[in-house]
């Protein structure tokens, strides 16, 4: 089966993004395939590098992007979203004028229609968070 | 499997935003907007439902003055020039907030929980906000 992902809350302070992350990481191993996964709301703040979580505590951004490094996932950050929270690719910084960017890899910033789309082109969309 | 119609230039789904939680003190509302904006562009057979708090969200006469916060509401009203035609509201959130439907700032279609059930089953892809 194929499956969009949308991952709706940040890492840390809430489950949902462990929970989108071990969906994946299932499905992948029982065969499935993850069309994307779209990161929304304060989902988006899975996806900055600058993330430094405890040396004994997991480390829920590089465990996405080691993800995705394996499985050539997909994984979109929603650019208004993004914007909004302090999340930016190289030309996303330069285009709003900011000193720094923070995307971690594998994660690439994208409009809210590849959300939709991946609603169309899966057989489930999946959405993790309240 | 759904039953998807093949349009020209692409397969066309049933997409359902369910939105539940108002409109202030947290960005779903706004961000959900925010995607059913954008999701008309994409032609597809679209339905929104308000129950729980958000109902709150096209209730009439919206002040965020005293928040700072952007009033959104009369956004609602425009989704009709986008084709976002099907809104639903749920007759029991409405009664619990001592709301009717002429309390709404858009013409909606008032269903019970039993209506509501089964239009989410008819649904291909269901956005819960």
């Amino acid at each position: 089966m194929k499956f969009t992902i949308q991952v709706n809350e940040g890492p840390y302070t809430h489950q949902a993004s462990d929970t989108a992350y071990n969906f994946v990481k299932a499905a992948l191993e029982a065969g499935h395939e993850i069309y994307r996964v779209f990161f929304y709301h304060d989902g988006v703040n899975n996806a900055t590098r600058l993330t430094t979580p405890p040396q004994d505590d997991r480390n829920v951004v590089n465990r996405w992007s080691e993800l995705a490094a394996k499985h050539n996932l997909d994984l979109v950050v929603c650019v208004a979203a993004a914007q909004r929270r302090g999340i930016a690719d190289a030309d996303e910084a330069k285009r709003n004028g900011k000193d720094a960017d923070n995307i971690a890899p594998g994660f690439r910033i994208s409009g809210l229609g590849q959300l939709i789309e991946g609603g169309i082109q899966s057989d489930r969309l999946v959405v993790f968070g309240d | 499997m759904s039953d998807e119609e093949m349009m020209e230039g692409g397969v066309q789904k049933k997409f359902c935003y369910i939105n539940r939680k108002a409109p202030y003190g947290t960005i779903y509302a706004l961000e959900s907007l925010e995607v059913v904006l954008i999701g008309a562009a994409f032609e597809q057979d679209v339905s929104l439902i308000f129950m729980d708090d958000g109902v709150f969200q096209i209730t009439k006469g919206q002040d965020t003055a005293g928040i700072g916060m952007k009033n959104f509401s009369p956004t609602y009203r425009a989704l009709e020039m986008y084709d976002v035609e099907k809104l639903y509201v749920s007759e029991e959130s409405l009664a619990e907030r001592g709301l009717t439907a002429d309390d709404l700032l858009v013409d909606v279609e008032v269903l019970n929980a039993e209506q509501i059930r089964d239009l989410m089953e008819q649904q291909d892809v269901i956005l819960s906000f």
